[in-house]
């Protein structure tokens, strides 16, 4: 008799919620009953709202149950777990549930479905077929390639992937790096941690091709310190690629060299931004640079460096695969392809959600969230990260697409939707948009530096009732500054979110007086 | 968690684990901070000597980052997410139960406990989140943070 496959997912959300406790309470269930198992920790699906989500295959199917505790495992036994027996928890085939099926999967294919620690099971599911596909069509095709997909750059920047890729390529220098940006800073966010704890191994083929692609042989990644999952799981699956000759010298006698070195941030958000990173890599504070030059021309330690964002990387694997005209055909207008959505706040069915671009907000909050957890009503949305503007609920019709959302003085960035609920107090919000500026601004430029520690002062007034007109003209003409003098998002974007509030949501300074800040 | 005395020798084996390679600073720092818990003017004194910076640029990078605490933190380490997926689900009413259940502020230490906010600990779908000795939870409601407050009594 063979083993009997059991999943249960080694990511941060579903061990936070427990997954841990369950898989060892299933190994001991299965010892005690004699039953033979194969434990597998795979990554997350992203279903987050159904963590720990549990897969036993039976017949060919993965049988899922949602939202197992460590205490149903012994009655999930009895009840025939490993038999497709009938119980509370059990859902169905995984394949059945349309918060998956629905989706537009092209980067996340693998997460939730292998063993993100096995090369064979990467292997078995394309994994480096990519890369193989690149060494033969060669470095200038594998750049258009990635040009004709219209990739964009999915930190929030937006900016095209491969014009970037083309100009490290071009570039003159010996050494030339390729930087992943793994700061996944914004809150909201979390598809750059689901991916490196479900697919490292493809966040590394994507890294391998970039640097095949433009002619770089050294790789980094700057993960940060808030995911020590990630972060053990991404540094196994760098040896292991190590282990089978997938990173080092003479890649599989491809005559290629590329090594990585993961570097962990330290708590700064500004990290985020490429400039600020790149200092970070070199051991600095993490201060922001004048641009120009653009790290394409002149980044990691003066040398031409092509600065993605995890998920804009892990994209390119299945560009190649597949074609770049396939992903193309994949959203609207100028943005090309899919985003992963993530599903935060106050939202009923929480989780990842990676679909096409031209998808409405309302779309995902609906028909993926199914709302707000709490059941009262949607007051607003913040997409996009502490950047992003507050959008009200007559806005949620707006499809996401960068340049609708440009229109509407918001921006999509990396991808987050926050869902907040009527009891949230939007001057509350505006306020913590200025102290977090104030918080993790780097202190380089005097608009971000002190703009945000007055803007939290004027919004205190305006709060207390103090000279309110007079000091929201004062914050309006704050915002212009910030926005127009700053050197970066950071302080250059803070504004987003404030000026969203004062134009839609003014009358929560008035009730926001004596509440609880 | 578990960190020990600041020691020289100890010190200086990290460096060497790093090559002694001045753009390690960060990564080496971090070490120290997991090793013994917090960053000494004995270990700025150290680094600036075996990297060959001055500790003027060591205390300038000390300085930038949150991680880098300059004093010693308490014996358990409590990170409340702060950040606005987790204001959205109640983490501005966690934090005052925190405080209030742990009797320290923000920011505050014993020699039990640090408490600290965090903004974002990328756990959004599970807000609110905390993390407590470098372990993520989920779902916190205050009844939940109690109970893991009190199994690290128990663990210890």
């Amino acid at each position: 008799m063979t083993a009997t496959k059991i999943y249960v997912p080694r990511e941060t959300a579903a061990v936070s919620v427990g997954a841990d406790d369950v898989a060892i309470e299933i190994a001991r269930q299965a010892k005690e009953s004699g039953a033979r198992i194969e434990l597998i920790r795979n990554g997350s699906w992203g279903a987050t709202w159904l963590e720990p989500l549990v897969e036993v295959l039976v017949d060919d199917k993965r049988i899922a149950y949602g939202n197992v505790a460590a205490g149903d495992v012994a009655d999930m036994f009895a009840s025939g777990l490993l038999t497709d027996g009938d119980h509370e928890r059990r859902i169905g085939p995984i394949m059945d549930i349309d918060y998956l099926i629905n989706q537009d999967r092209w980067t996340f294919w693998r997460c939730g479905l292998i063993d993100p620690l096995s090369i064979e099971d990467f292997r078995a599911h394309k994994g480096f077929a990519a890369l193989e596909k690149a060494f033969e069509m060669g470095a200038d095709a594998v750049i258009e390639a990635v040009k004709t997909s219209g990739l964009r750059g999915r930190g929030g920047a937006g900016f095209p992937a491969g014009i970037k890729w083309q100009t490290v390529a071009g570039a003159e220098g010996d050494q030339k790096y390729i930087a992943c940006n793994a700061d996944e800073g914004d809150s909201g966010t979390f598809s750059d941690r689901i991916l490196m704890e479900g697919d490292p191994l493809g966040l590394i083929e994507s890294m391998l091709i970039a640097g095949f692609a433009v002619g770089a042989s050294r790789g980094y990644i700057y993960l940060r310190s808030e995911y020590p999952l990630a972060r053990l799981i991404l540094s196994r699956a760098i040896d292991l690629a190590r282990e089978t000759g997938w990173l080092g010298e003479n890649i599989q006698d491809s005559g290629f060299d590329f090594d990585i070195e993961l570097h962990i941030g330290a708590g700064s958000y500004v990290c985020g931004e490429e400039t600020a990173m790149l200092e970070s890599l070199e051991g600095k504070a993490g201060v922001v640079r004048f641009k120009p030059p653009l790290p394409a021309i002149s980044g990691l330690f003066g040398a031409p460096t092509v600065v993605n964002n995890v998920v804009t990387l892990a994209s390119v694997a299945n560009i190649i695969n597949l074609g770049g005209e396939k992903y193309a055909s994949f959203g609207v207008n100028r943005s090309t392809g899919t985003l992963a959505f993530q599903l935060a706040g106050n939202i009923k069915r929480g989780g990842l959600v990676e679909k096409a671009f031209g998808i409405t907000v309302r779309e995902l909050i609906d028909d993926w969230g199914g709302g707000t957890a709490s059941g009262r009503p949607l007051k607003a949305v913040q997409i996009g990260g502490p950047l992003g503007a507050y959008l009200t609920a007559d806005q949620l019709d707006t499809p996401l697409d960068y340049e609708a959302f440009t229109e509407i003085g918001a921006m999509i960035g990396h991808g987050g939707v926050v869902v907040f609920d009527d009891s949230a107090n939007m001057a509350h919000q505006a306020r913590f948009a200025m102290e977090f500026c104030a918080i993790e601004s780097c202190g380089k430029c005097t608009p971000c530096r002190i703009g945000s520690t007055r803007g939290v002062e004027v919004i205190d007034r305006m709060i207390a009732g103090v000279e309110r007109e007079q000091n929201y003209d004062l914050l309006v003409e704050l915002c212009a500054t910030m926005e127009d003098a700053s050197l970066c998002a950071m302080g250059g974007m803070t504004p987003y979110p404030v000026r969203s509030v004062l134009k839609y949501f003014a009358e929560d300074f008035a009730s926001a007086q004596g509440a609880d800040q | 968690m578990t960190t020990e005395t600041y020691d020289k020798q100890v010190a200086s084996n990290i460096v060497a684990s790093f090559e002694a390679r001045a753009e390690m600073l960060v990564q080496i720092l971090n070490a120290f901070v997991e090793r013994f818990g917090w960053i000494s003017e004995d270990a700025i004194r150290q680094l600036a000597e075996e990297l060959n910076l001055s500790r003027a640029e060591v205390h300038g990078v000390v300085s930038y980052y949150h991680d880098f605490r300059t004093s010693p933190p308490g014996k358990h380490v409590i990170k409340v997410c702060e950040a606005e997926s987790c204001q959205a689900m109640g983490s501005r009413e966690l934090s005052a139960h925190a405080e209030k259940s742990l009797g320290v502020k923000m920011h505050g230490n014993t020699d039990q406990v640090t408490l600290e906010p965090v903004y974002c600990l990328g756990n959004c779908a599970c807000s609110p989140a905390v993390m407590v000795d470098g372990k993520t939870f989920g779902r916190v409601t205050a009844q939940r943070f109690d109970e893991i407050v009190s199994s690290l009594g128990k663990s210890n």
